[in-house]
């Protein structure tokens, strides 16, 4: 192991499909409009939570899988570095290349480099968050060489030249209607009469991938789990795409972030048994697939690994956030939040989506990057992804963390004090005096008056505006509790209760 | 400077606090207890769920097991390595792969089924595991034809996953397999048989 002598520098973030081109309440505003996507997302995240849960039920010792996944990551998070270079040894010693890509465009070069050298100009893709982060496809469009999606809801994504909307099922916002139109538009030789039920539609998918497989010479993937004791690779999938990418081929290339290590092969069934109950609910996904290097006449003979930084480092740098790195792309944060379930995801604008995506996004990019600040205010600090998540990421403290980061970096931005800033000022002068706040209180009638007939108030001027834009604050209440308080205290005393006086208590906390 | 390099830095000075590595509890279940009927009881049970289709025989009736569901088949694979009671020797379907005489991937492609052994079973969650052994082959023989039957030997079944994994080699070319084929990615039903074998046939002998 190599010491590190340098001086410390400054983080360095990621770049590619990790910026959000909106703010996040703009985006959601929008996507809210959506009744259709609603109706898909309410159905398709409610399915799989209580599939989840009903599995999940099973295993008693759940509570203790998720104590030593959490450890296991807490610890390749402190040993990264020896960790990773173990790994590197491990896996060119079995006949692996491994490279390493600082960012998103120093790992498309890599990819597309290595595909050149074999003359061949398609590729065909195992669903990979890595590639997408890194965008990829694009960047082999443009470069002339065609990437294929294998993966049957990455296939409709990309048929529909969509985006993915979620990390497991990536099409989960379209229905079987939606799909059916978009193979008769964009599939060559979909069968006119395709119906919309899903077996036949996974059918026509078959049918349209099948020469591919067969014939290609190239194929990308991410991976799930590298083990450093040995030099493995693990890929979890369903449909068989992955096994046809993995080990048909010649060539093989992996794109994967320096995060997804773990120390040993005992290590595996702990996340081997977290992992598909998490994500599909199920008690085991149909097919995984591990490879150490190359294995002589089994599988593809030329076998690379991208191991990709793309802000890591950043994130890692951050004390309190690092913990997103344990992020095993299980997707149970997003099936149960109510903020994902209506917004869809879409509207967080990167590759990662939901209460994790509003954490690792703006670790990945740096907080101060323009629209990914609205992303840990995405969230009504429920807790609901903490319990879910089986590596146990307090998403909640890191996104409250995130938000004091985020204040933090707008502070001295600005000349002027902004509403915000007079507004606390104002509630803090206020409400460190007791006297002070039955003062303003004797006001809360005007507010009723505002409200008008219906008892509502519909808009708020200023700041508050933002609030009231999707919601009505009901009237305030005649009067206040304080005042209430003080009469019903009146007439105990005059029905010879005792009570202690507070009138002189009042002051002293301020 | 290298990327390698670059990347390295930037982790260690990520750092810089010097976290230590925790302990790891292990307190989750390491065995099971149960005995080879329930084994084999749990693990078809679990087989079926996913739609694969089980058959538990004495280990003597492996063979007329796999003729049987051979019958209709055309021409199938076997590995080199396979049990050679288990399919008859005049059979001319037959087409023999190893890694020194591999079939090519197009000829497999007009192949209607494989059979194949396995290194281990578990049984709480339906998985098979082939390693790459003599018996089992090559994983492309085990993915293009759409059919495949697959002998689990009763002993090698194990209640929990921990179990199984503590018996494997690692660095083996390794398939985890439990049920065939599936997708879920339309509304999140499930079709079975996507691009694997459709068909999964276990039979368990004992």
């Amino acid at each position: 192991m190599s010491t590190f002598l340098g001086m410390p520098s400054l983080p360095v973030f990621g770049s590619g499909n990790l910026h959000a081109a909106e703010s996040f309440p703009k985006a959601a505003h929008r996507e809210l409009g959506n009744a259709q996507l609603r109706a898909n997302l309410g159905h398709a995240t409610h399915t799989i939570r209580d599939k989840r849960l009903q599995v999940v039920s099973e295993l008693p010792d759940w509570e203790q899988l998720r104590d030593a996944g959490s450890a296991i990551k807490e610890s390749v998070m402190a040993r990264l570095p020896e960790l990773l270079e173990q790994f590197e040894q491990n896996f060119t010693a079995r006949g692996g290349v491994i490279h390493w890509a600082r960012d998103a465009s120093e790992a498309n070069e890599i990819v597309a480099g290595l595909i050149r050298d074999t003359g061949e100009t398609e590729v065909v893709k195992v669903k990979s968050m890595a590639t997408q982060e890194i965008g990829l496809n694009e960047y082999l469009e443009e470069q002339g060489i065609a990437a294929f999606e294998t993966d049957l809801a990455e296939l409709i994504v990309q048929l529909d030249h969509d985006k993915p909307s979620h990390i497991l099922v990536p099409a989960i916002h379209k229905n079987r209607t939606e799909i059916r139109d978009i193979f008769l538009r964009e599939m060559p030789g979909a069968d006119p009469e395709l119906t919309d039920n899903p077996a036949v539609l996974a059918m026509a998918a078959r049918a349209h991938l099948r020469r591919k497989f067969l014939t290609a010479k190239v194929a990308v993937s991410g991976a799930n789990f590298a083990l450093a004791d040995s030099g493995t690779l693990a890929v979890v999938e369903s449909e068989g795409n992955g096994r046809m990418c993995l080990t048909l081929p010649e060539t093989l290339i992996t794109v994967m972030g320096v995060e997804k290590l773990l120390p040993s092969w005992q290590d595996l069934e702990v996340f081997m048994q977290l992992l598909p109950r998490s994500s599909t609910g199920e008690r085991m996904n149909p097919y995984t697939s591990l490879w150490t290097g190359v294995t002589e006449g089994d599988g593809p003979q030329n076998v690379h690994l991208v191991l990709l930084d793309n802000g890591r480092s950043a994130a890692l740098a951050d004390e309190m956030g690092r913990s997103a790195l344990h992020c095993i792309r299980c997707s149970a944060c997003m099936n149960v939040c109510p903020v994902y379930e209506r917004t869809g995801g879409h509207a967080y604008g990167s590759t990662y989506p939901g209460p994790i995506g509003a954490i690792l996004s703006p670790l990945l990019t740096g907080i101060e990057s323009e629209e990914n600040s609205s992303l840990p205010y995405a969230s009504s600090l429920c807790g609901a992804c903490y319990d879910a998540c089986p590596v146990k990421i307090n998403i909640p403290d890191i996104l409250v963390h995130l938000r004091s980061v985020d204040v933090d970096s707008q502070r001295g931005k600005k000349k002027l004090p902004s509403q915000m800033d007079v507004g606390m000022s104002a509630a803090s002068w206020a409400l460190s005096s007791g006297k002070r706040l039955g003062l303003l209180e004797r006001g809360l009638p005007l507010g009723r008056l505002a409200a008008g007939r219906d008892k509502k108030i519909k808009k708020l001027p200023g700041i508050a505006a933002g609030w009231t834009q999707s919601r009505d604050i009901p009237a305030p209440p005649a009067q206040s509790f304080r005042n209430w308080w003080a009469k019903e205290r009146q007439g105990a005393e005059q029905h010879g209760g005792k009570t202690q006086d507070t009138t002189q208590n009042e002051e002293t906390g301020a | 400077m290298s990327a390698r390099e670059d990347i390295l830095g930037r982790i260690r000075s990520a750092l810089r606090d010097a976290p230590v590595a925790p302990e790891i509890p292990r307190e989750y279940r390491a065995t099971s207890e149960l005995d080879q009927d329930a084994l084999v009881h749990l693990l078809s049970d679990r087989l079926v769920d996913y739609k694969a289709r089980v058959s538990v025989v004495a280990a003597a009736d492996v063979p007329a097991r796999i003729a049987e569901l051979l019958a209709d088949v055309g021409s199938y694979v076997a590995p080199e390595g396979l049990d050679a009671a288990w399919v008859t020797e005049s059979d001319a379907r037959r087409r023999v792969d190893s890694a020194a005489a591999p079939l090519s991937v197009a000829e497999l492609d007009g192949i209607g089924a494989v059979v194949t052994g396995s290194a281990a079973a578990v049984a709480e969650t339906g998985t098979i595991i082939l390693d790459g052994s003599p018996n089992q082959g090559r994983r492309a023989i085990s993915l293009v034809p759409d059919h495949h039957i697959c002998v689990v030997n009763a002993a090698d079944i194990a209640g929990i996953l921990p179990e199984s994994l503590r018996r494997i080699d690692g660095t083996r070319p390794l398939t985890l397999i439990s049920g065939p084929s599936a997708t879920s990615d339309i509304e999140l039903e499930r079709v079975e048989g996507v691009h694997g074998p459709r068909i999964l046939d276990v039979i368990i002998g004992r």
